[in-house]
């Protein structure tokens, strides 16, 4: 990364560098940088466990793997690619781009922030420390209970999989708060709440859901900890509990949360469109208020996961009829990202291409998951490969191209440089093809009857010919990250220099140096409407992209760097920990904790 | 796999491609290939004799999803070919062309978004006012004289069936009778499981404390395959099972034979056989109706010899197989429950021996 601030001598201008400087650091642009790249290397990990699990199903009845591996991986590719990678990939947006996006300096609450970053990394950590110790959890991404009592997971591995959620909760909560309060308190003097950008609202939805969503999945996790140590027999019906309880509790967050996922997508996608079309945003006001419908829909479909279950008709056509409202402000904004392209004139670069494609992939993801809102049809649909493809259809065609659109689209602000546009070009159609040969059949197998979660099937039920175009699908997809990786790592070095606003977008982080500033803004932006770049005789999309403007000498105060944060969060985890490996490290990590948030408490302003 | 490779050679080839590609991006892409796709499933879905094919009901349960779910599928296609249309249309009439000024800046139709908010909403109560019918339907569990129902119990990693009173206790096949309204009380012995059978009865989980039903009327005599679809731990893959749609007057033959106890062996060598299972481990784990055997663990072995798989529906009911399992059945389904191995070849012939004749 090119360093062009510090030439100018001013102590707070100063870019600050070094490992020190990292694991002290409270700049939101910090924070956001150590998210993406944590997030993308769990991201791989992920995906590797993916490819092995494909490995396994190339042929019926493969020995890639055993049953036991292959239980572990599938599990820790869903636990991994929700809560460490989408989640986290959202964050590192969420973190760099908000504040700059509002114009302003940093988030309302610095440390804490920093204190999510650690607290998130520390929890991914000790859940993929089961790999080395006794095995990873192996039950599933939904844990269903009675599974991960102690009497058929006697190991430790729904610990690690209990704590390490509880952990990634407090992290993703207690960043929720920080940017509820950021998105109310800290915009510039003029944006209004309807003159924020799209990716800012979906984001200040999302993180009303992570704050809600969170408590509900903190107490069935807490339910089942108690019963795998103390006994409590809450999921246990034999001693008067009841395994459906769990469901409903996971269930409560786990609905919300893929709209946690999904929807700073849909900003991205939202932000991303009108630049490339030169042509607002069609029907703002729409879009906003539809993301906050789906937010509050969000929370009351979540038995539409449990049909099978034998909830009763009434709960049944209750749920169904939520679930399939959820689809009318869903179908608003494609229809809204539709009018944005009409009369535009879009270019397609490589951001353009994977925001297009995450609306045509995300189309058959929400169409199949209106399928299976009508529980009937749902009895021969769930836990089948349909449902792994709708699934994916919604995560990977919607949230992981949306992600990977914003990643073209904002990497060029966060690097200084631009990216490669041929190999991005090559990026987006290996991965469009890959992930369509991957999950399509995923379609018919289901629908031909092949269930999710086995290791292994039998020959002669018409499942071979398309498993094995699945696990090549899933090999051009891993190949088309490979052109990604390469390109970040060559552009970084030998991109065309960015400068302040290299696509003509109309938002306020392009207003400033690529990279920014660490103040960001020399002084603050005054803004007039949902487009404040497009704004008079300085359209941005009809001027010539000047190079990058020298950072001006600010003399702005910033929060001081901390390592408390960090101590903090090391206290949580191993509090938690302790739970797994003996309460005396509870009682250790709760001394951290106390120790780390008293001195955080006190320390001094400057 | 010739299909795949072409697709790898179009997308990584020649940048001139690329270029190309960039002013249409979706003319040669995958919206195009799925507007051939979908249609394709439903042709696919719907021609497919496979065996556990959700578009080819024999029952009157499955017949009634499947109605239900082709209106869905087909109001799913229209607004698919749509959309996706509408979709492909501007990405391909609205890129960007040289020398153009900015294009006019439309913020928005109220008359239009007010339209297409309630478009989906109509196409939804096209499927929702069905699916509500539908769902009372599934739960109007038939009762009555002629209706014969089943205790369906999921094991860690093989089913149960309990028949009317008491006598008939058998496991992987369920055998019922043609035309005859059949339930089915599903629970679960240990973790939550899920009784599948696509062409017959669709799904429903079996859970530790309650009881579900499922029920259908089997339209023709056949065997119909099935397995367990929630996820239950090491096996789950292995956890199969198997429906017998036969005649009445099969069906009479089987139910009596199968209340009875087991048969006494006559031969030396089964006898023996019988004197290991007995007075052995198996007795431990497995009941045989007329015996001191009464384990609660695994299947109930009354009639083993008439069952067509062994290992909960993975292999056939061999004596070969039958050897291999019992030599080590953690090395062919490794985590099931049966942790005895029978080492002597001598006894394992023995014990085979005896099984055979619990016809």
């Amino acid at each position: 990364m090119t360093v062009n601030v510090g030439q100018l001598g001013h102590a707070v201008a100063a870019k600050p560098t070094g490992l020190w400087s990292w694991l002290t650091t409270v700049d939101h642009k910090r924070i956001g940088i150590l998210y993406g790249v944590t997030a993308f290397i769990f991201f791989l990990i992920g995906g590797i466990e993916a490819l092995l699990v494909r490995m396994q199903l190339f042929v019926p009845g493969a020995t890639v793997l055993t049953p036991d591996q292959y239980n572990q991986l599938f599990t820790m590719h869903g636990t991994t690619m929700v809560f460490l990678a989408i989640m986290p990939l959202n964050a590192a947006f969420l973190n760099y781009f908000v504040p700059l996006m509002i114009g302003a300096r940093d988030v309302a609450f610095p440390r804490l922030n920093a204190f999510s970053y650690w607290v998130f990394l520390f929890g991914g950590l000790l859940m993929n420390l089961s790999f080395v110790i006794g095995g990873a959890p192996d039950f599933g991404w939904f844990g269903y209970a009675p599974l991960t009592e102690r009497q058929f997971s006697p190991e430790l591995r729904a610990d690690f999989w209990a704590i390490g959620l509880q952990v990634l909760g407090i992290a993703s909560l207690a960043a929720s708060f920080n940017f509820i309060v950021t998105i109310i308190n800290m915009r510039a003097p003029g944006m209004t709440l309807m003159r924020m950008p799209p990716f800012v609202w979906m984001q200040f939805v999302t993180q009303w859901l992570l704050a809600l969503a969170l408590p509900p999945i903190a107490v069935a996790l807490i339910l089942l900890i108690f019963d795998r140590h103390f006994s409590t027999n809450f999921y246990l019906s034999e001693w008067g509990g009841d395994p459906i309880l769990w469901q409903h509790l996971f269930w409560i967050f786990g609905h919300p949360e893929v709209y946690i996922l999904i929807l700073p997508a849909f900003g991205m996608v939202s932000d991303i469109l009108p630049t490339f079309a030169r042509k607002p945003l069609f029907g703002y006001t729409f879009v906003v208020y539809s993301g906050i419908a789906i937010g509050f829909l969000g929370f009351i479909v979540w038995a539409h996961h449990m049909f099978a279950t034998g909830m009763g008709p009434v709960a049944d056509s209750a749920f169904a009829i939520a679930t399939m409202l959820i689809a009318i402000p869903t179908g608003v904004k494609i229809f809204n990202w539709i009018g944005t392209l009409w009369l535009g004139q879009t270019a397609y670069k490589t951001p353009a291409l994977f925001a297009v494609a995450f609306i045509a992939m995300f189309i058959i993801g929400g169409l199949s998951g209106v399928m299976h809102a009508s529980p009937p049809a749902d009895l021969q649909q769930t836990d089948s490969y349909f449902i792994v493809a709708h699934f994916h259809y919604v995560l990977f065609g919607g949230a992981i191209f949306g992600i990977t659109a914003g990643a073209y689209y904002w990497l060029p602000k966060i690097l200084g440089r631009m990216l490669n546009e041929r190999l991005g070009q090559i990026h987006f159609w290996l991965m469009l093809i890959g992930f369509n040969l991957t999950f399509f059949p995923m379609h018919f197998v289901g629908l031909n009857g092949m269930p999710r979660r086995t290791y292994t099937y039998p020959a002669g039920f018409g499942w071979e010919l398309m498993n094995q175009l699945e696990t090549i699908g899933a090999f051009i997809i891993a190949i088309s990250f490979l052109f990604f990786i390469y390109n970040v790592l060559v552009s970084m070095r030998s991109g065309a220099i960015a400068g302040n606003n290299p696509w003509g977008a109309g938002t306020l982080e392009w207003s400033i140096p690529s990279p920014p500033p660490v103040y960001n803004f020399a002084t603050l932006p005054v803004v007039r409407s949902l487009y404040p770049l497009w704004d008079g005789p300085n359209d941005s999309r009809l001027t010539t992209p000047a190079a990058s403007t020298t950072p001006e000498e600010a003399h702005v105060h910033l929060p001081n760097p901390s390592y408390w944060p960090l101590v903090t969060a090391f206290g949580v985890t191993l509090a938690g920990a302790g739970i797994i490996f003996g309460f005396v490290l509870t009682g250790i990590g709760i001394l951290i904790l106390l120790a780390g948030a008293y001195s955080w408490a006190l320390e001094p302003a400057s | 796999m010739a299909p795949p490779l072409d697709h790898e050679r179009a997308a990584g080839s020649a940048p001139v491609d690329v270029r190309k590609v960039q002013m249409n991006p979706f003319r040669n892409g995958a919206v195009r290939a799925s507007l051939v796709l979908l249609p394709a499933v439903v042709l696919l879905s719907a021609c497919s004799t496979d065996p556990q094919n959700v578009f080819d009901p024999r029952s009157d349960f499955t017949r009634m999803i499947a109605d239900l779910f082709w209106q869905i599928i087909w109001a799913a296609v229209v607004v698919f070919v749509l959309v996706q249309g509408a979709l492909v249309y501007a990405i391909i009439r609205y890129r960007r062309r040289a020398n153009q000024g900015l294009p006019p800046q439309v913020h928005g139709n109220t008359r239009l978004e007010v339209a297409w908010t309630i478009a989906p909403a109509l196409v939804l109560a096209w499927i929702a006012v069905p699916t509500v019918q539908t769902i009372f339907r599934t739960y109007e569990v038939p009762s009555g004289p002629d209706v014969l129902t089943i205790e369906v119990i999921g094991h860690q990693y093989w089913w149960e069936y309990r028949y009317p009173g008491g006598n008939v206790v058998t496991a992987t096949d369920l055998h019922v009778p043609v035309g005859r309204r059949v339930v089915l009380r599903i629970t679960s012995a240990d973790v939550i499981h899920s009784y599948w059978v696509p062409k017959l009865a669709a799904k429903r989980d079996a859970i530790p404390g309650h009881v579900n039903t499922l029920w259908f009327t089997a339209e023709q005599t056949g065997v119909y395959e099935g397995q367990c679809a929630e996820f239950c731990s090491l096996q789950h893959a292995n956890m199969r099972l198997r429906v017998f749609v036969d005649d009445q007057p099969t069906f009479d033959q089987w139910l009596r034979t199968n209340a009875q106890p087991a048969a006494t062996p006559t031969s030396p060598e089964a006898q023996r056989g019988s004197q290991l299972v007995l007075q052995g481990t198996c007795a431990g784990c497995h009941a045989i109706n007329g015996t001191n055997a009464r384990g609660q663990i695994g299947p109930n072995l009354t009639h083993f010899a008439s069952r067509s798989t062994i290992g909960g529906g993975i292999m056939p009911n061999t004596p070969e197989n039958l050897d291999r399992w019992l030599e080590n059945p953690q090395a062919i389904k490794p985590g099931n429950l049966m942790n005895v191995v029978v080492a002597n070849p001598q006894d394992r012939q023995a014990t085979i021996a005896y099984l055979q004749t619990l016809r």
